[in-house]
């Protein structure tokens, strides 16, 4: 492994790797989005969106990120629907991680015992009283370990962002790969950018489980 | 409303040469987990002993593996091996590789998991009614493991069938590569079949994965 090519390929690979966090966080946002509305559409049993949401989750849920890119990428312009890189990454992003974490929010709110929202309404909580104060915080708090599994799934997926021409990390690397041969320094760069991005989200997921651990009930 | 591009699927063997894309991607898929369940059971059993060392270096593995997109470990196998030893592996052999190792952790984290969950008293109960250890586990732990387990193994197989879609990235000839080259030799004659043969690729996975999903929440739900 060469010093001089590892400096001279960092600030490639930091390019690279503010484009995949931003793309990422972006993605998971609107899939966050995604999830409550979905989540929200099958717990309150909403006529025909709940049937929606239903199909929509298996649709995503069974089917890679990268087929779905493909689609999105290279299909839907052809029935008349522009698309651009990043936007197709973020919308794909979102498409696959809404239904996962629609479920993540989904058995958080099942875990939640009747007996919680009865004791709500005997205080005299009206409905969105009883979803703020009693459902929603101790919903969230089951949430959270499958919240964090799906933001560090989905910063994952993103790396098959080159695929549809987006320069990340991945992208970066096989094209430096591919025009200097100097796959041990890139190789080497490729994993120490993606621990960098991962290592510290997957750390504080576990500190904040921990502590969440204190806030259920019962347990 | 412009052509959706179905036809070209109908030409010649357009078709049986999709599914036999998806069959590489299957095969692949197929046998990384037919050797990622006895090697996980195997690491998930070792994750339980309480040797140090083994446990460290484990858990390493396990760490390394999970955290890093498949996609990098794909790279890291398929560039990494034969710029670092001269090999020259195929793309098939650097997946089921890949995939196995990823398998494996994955594996063994669900059967350590399915381990540690049996409750202490199980083993004393046994211990008490004359059970030798051997017998303990045969009879005792292994059944109530397996229950647990095989919901969650049967995800991990759709897990796998959805991650072999990145073996094009490294050059394997699968169904997303011969939906390419369909989409390419037809360009003249049918511009918008991009639309139409990635819906199918689309479907076809769908109809990979979905009854597989519905047979491991079916298995977990009556085993619960």
């Amino acid at each position: 492994m060469q010093m001089e090519i590892l400096a001279q390929y960092f600030p490639l690979f930091q390019e690279a790797a503010v484009l995949t966090v931003k793309l990422g966080l972006a993605g998971i946002a609107l899939a966050l989005l995604i999830g409550v509305i979905c989540a929200a559409v099958q717990h309150f049993q909403v006529p025909v969106l709940r049937r929606i949401a239903a199909i929509y989750v298996e649709v995503s849920r069974n089917t890679p990120l990268l087929v779905q890119l493909f689609f999105i990428y290279y299909g839907l312009p052809k029935i008349g629907i522009p698309t651009n890189p990043y936007l197709c990454g973020v919308v794909g992003l979102a498409f696959l991680g809404g239904s996962y974490m629609a479920e993540a929010f989904r058995s958080g709110l099942e875990a939640v015992p009747v007996i919680q929202t009865e004791s709500a309404e005997s205080l005299g909580m009206n409905r969105a009283q009883t979803m703020r104060y009693i459902i929603f915080p101790q919903a969230l708090s089951v949430s959270v370990p499958a919240l964090i599994a799906n933001i560090i799934f989905l910063l994952k997926e993103t790396s098959v962002f080159s695929a549809v021409s987006i320069m990340d990390l991945m992208f970066t690397a096989k094209d430096l790969i591919g025009m200097h041969y100097n796959t041990t320094e890139s190789l080497f760069l490729l994993v120490i950018f993606y621990l960098m991005i991962l290592l510290p989200v997957s750390i504080a997921g576990s500190i904040l489980e921990r502590r969440l651990r204190y806030a259920g009930f019962g347990a | 409303m412009p052509a959706l591009g179905l036809e070209v699927l109908f030409k010649g063997i357009n078709f049986q040469r999709l599914l036999l894309g998806l069959w590489t991607a299957l095969s692949i898929s197929l046998i990384s987990v037919a050797l990622s369940i006895p090697l996980g059971i195997l690491m998930g059993i070792l994750m339980t002993k309480k040797n140090p060392i083994l446990r460290a270096v484990l858990r390493v593995y396990l760490d390394f593996i999970r955290i890093m997109p498949q996609l990098v470990l794909l790279f890291i196998v398929f560039f990494g091996t034969t710029s670092a030893f001269g090999w020259n592996i195929s793309g098939e052999l650097a997946s089921v590789i890949v995939f196995t190792l990823w398998g494996t952790a994955e594996m063994g984290d669900l059967v350590r998991g399915a381990l540690i969950s049996i409750p202490k008293h199980q083993y004393e109960s046994s211990e008490a009614l004359g059970f030798s250890s051997a017998q303990t586990f045969l009879y005792v732990v292994l059944p109530q493991t397996v229950r647990r387990l095989i919901p969650l193994s049967i995800n991990l197989i759709t897990r796998m069938i959805k991650t072999t879609s990145l073996v094009l990235m490294i050059g394997v000839v699968e169904v997303l590569k011969v939906a390419q080259q369909i989409i390419e030799a037809n360009r003249m004659s049918s511009p918008n079949a991009a639309f139409g043969v990635y819906l199918t690729v689309f479907v076809l996975y769908f109809l990979a994965c979905w009854p597989i999903s519905l047979l491991a929440r079916r298995l977990e739900v009556r085993w619960q």
